[in-house]
């Protein structure tokens, strides 16, 4: 089933009986060519260019839960290629590229919405930083602007001008940056790998990870033994589980990130905006909500909720920035675990067991990084080498020291990112 | 999440910074294979795990917490000084 102007007008006049569900529901076989252990938006991408690029349809996705049930319905929704350092920069550079052609490309309405994001900065270091990045960001090809204190008023109206410890000096602006609906995400993802023969297997656990002389041969789950001659791990915040299935220990923390949701308001901010003093990241979904979110909690967590002190710094920082929604209620909370690496940066690479690859330690960051990420491990799984818009996520990198990518600038140390 | 300090009684987790996991630091001189465990890998359990934790706007002690990463129920607290391997 294809989705167009025809098919939808055709749907509203007899009514809407003819929609089908969107990926089939089949058993698992006994054996395929390669599983992806995690349903997630980068599992499923991974298995929807694995079929698209690289012609391999013998393979499933397992979920332990549902689709959507995850990360991937669980971050606030910005898509954005605003980073600076090499490695990190032209992985996103492309994911934002995939991004624009996503919707086409599924078939599928992702709702994504190129609003602009705007990072605003309050001091002359910040702003000094913010040119450099800007720089760098024009000079891989991306789209970068600096925006003065009065331009940035005539967008964002509403941010707090008059904050004397906060003053603001003006902001960082990428239009390309934006949102888009993270269900949708996964769901076309899950259609279009489904639709190239991919069986995505639901309800379906991994509980063990079989190799035979250094080389994997399947996994163990609860609907029974499934072989493979690769196995794919893709199961953020609980990466370092599933690879202790193998043996393996990773450099990988566990930890919860909080994120919030008003209730629906009229449209009243325009673009996805960050807050420099007291990190804090807005934008209004389509519904009117305010999606927004701050720090981790700082310490390891597997809880799926959060602690009381965020949720308190949080509504400060949106009190600092934007008083006037000091007013709304807020909907609901929740958290979203995530695998916090010491550098702050992922990890796409085979691991010591032949066979058996690793997407891991995506951080805080995992979201806009979808269709790089799947397309990207898709190409190592394929082929056995890195893609080149990923070769710089090594996993030795913690090892050797080579090609650390401190995004934060804090150092190398797990507590500190 | 509040932590009761040895020595402060119960408190906020405001009053406290955290520093990661308690690990047993390899002897000087240790293979390089080992500080890279120390340092950056992680069994990273989900249920209940020994860490350090600094009572910084309390009594500046160190204490080692045992705490669930599932339920974040905290399970025991120990001054670090009371260690025996230290």
């Amino acid at each position: 089933m294809r989705f167009s102007g025809w098919r939808v007008l055709r749907e509203g006049l007899t009514g809407n009986r003819g929609w089908q569900g969107h990926w089939r529901d089949p058993d698992p076989k006994p054996e395929y060519d390669a599983v992806i252990i995690g349903g997630g938006g980068h599992g499923l991408a991974t298995a929807y260019y694995l079929a698209r690029d690289h012609g391999m349809t013998n393979i499933a996705v397992l979920e332990r839960g549902y689709i959507g049930g995850g990360n991937v319905g669980r971050n606030t929704t910005i898509v954005r290629a605003n980073y600076y350092l090499p490695g990190n920069s032209e992985f996103y550079s492309h994911s934002l590229k995939l991004w624009e052609g996503l919707e086409q490309d599924l078939n599928y309405n992702a709702m994504m919405s190129q609003r602009g994001i705007l990072n605003v900065f309050h001091n002359d270091a910040q702003r000094d930083s913010a040119v450099r990045r800007a720089n760098a960001i024009i000079n891989q090809g991306d789209d970068a602007e600096i925006l003065s204190r009065d331009q940035l008023r005539e967008m964002a109206p509403l941010l707090n001008y008059d904050n004397n410890r906060f003053p603001i000096q003006g902001a960082l602006l990428q239009r390309r940056a934006g949102t888009a609906r993270h269900d949708a995400v996964a769901w076309g993802f899950a259609r279009g790998a489904d639709q190239r023969g991919v069986d995505i297997l639901q309800n379906c656990e991994v509980t063990g990870i079989r190799t035979e002389g250094g080389k994997v041969i399947g996994v163990e789950t609860s609907r029974g033994l499934i072989r493979a001659g690769k196995v794919a791990m893709a199961a953020a915040g609980r990466s370092s589980q599933v690879a202790a299935m193998a043996g393996l220990t990773l450099p990988i923390e566990s930890h919860v990130l909080q994120a919030f949701v008003s209730e629906g308001l009229k449209p009243i901010i325009d673009h996805v905006i960050t807050f420099a003093e007291g990190h804090l990241y807005i934008s209004q979904s389509d519904k009117g909500g305010l999606v927004f979110g701050s720090y981790l909690d700082l310490y390891t967590s597997y809880a799926a909720r959060g602690n009381l002190p965020m949720v308190e710094h949080t509504m400060e920082a949106c009190m600092a920035m934007l008083p006037a929604i000091g007013k709304a209620r807020l909907l609901r909370s929740w958290g979203g675990i995530m695998d916090m690496t010491p550098d702050g940066s992922p990890i796409i690479d085979r691991t010591s067991i032949e066979g058996l690859y690793l997407n891991a330690g995506w951080c805080y960051g995992g979201f806009k990084a979808t269709p790089a990420s799947g397309q990207c491990y898709a190409h190592l799984i394929a082929t056995d080498r890195p893609h080149e818009a990923a070769a710089a996520f090594r996993l030795e990198r913690f090892e050797t020291g080579h090609g650390l990518m401190d995004e934060e600038a804090t150092g190398a140390q797990h507590n500190l990112h | 999440m509040r932590i009761t300090c040895p020595l402060c009684g119960e408190r906020d987790r405001r009053e406290f910074y955290y520093r990661g996991a308690a690990l047993e630091a390899p002897a000087e001189g240790g293979s390089l294979e080992a500080w890279h465990a120390h340092v950056h890998l992680r069994d990273n359990p989900a249920g209940p795990v020994e860490e350090w934790w600094y009572h910084q706007q309390g009594c500046g002690s160190w204490i080692r917490v045992r705490r669930d990463t599932s339920s974040h129920e905290m399970l025991a607290v120990q001054l670090a000084s009371a260690q025996e391997d230290l």
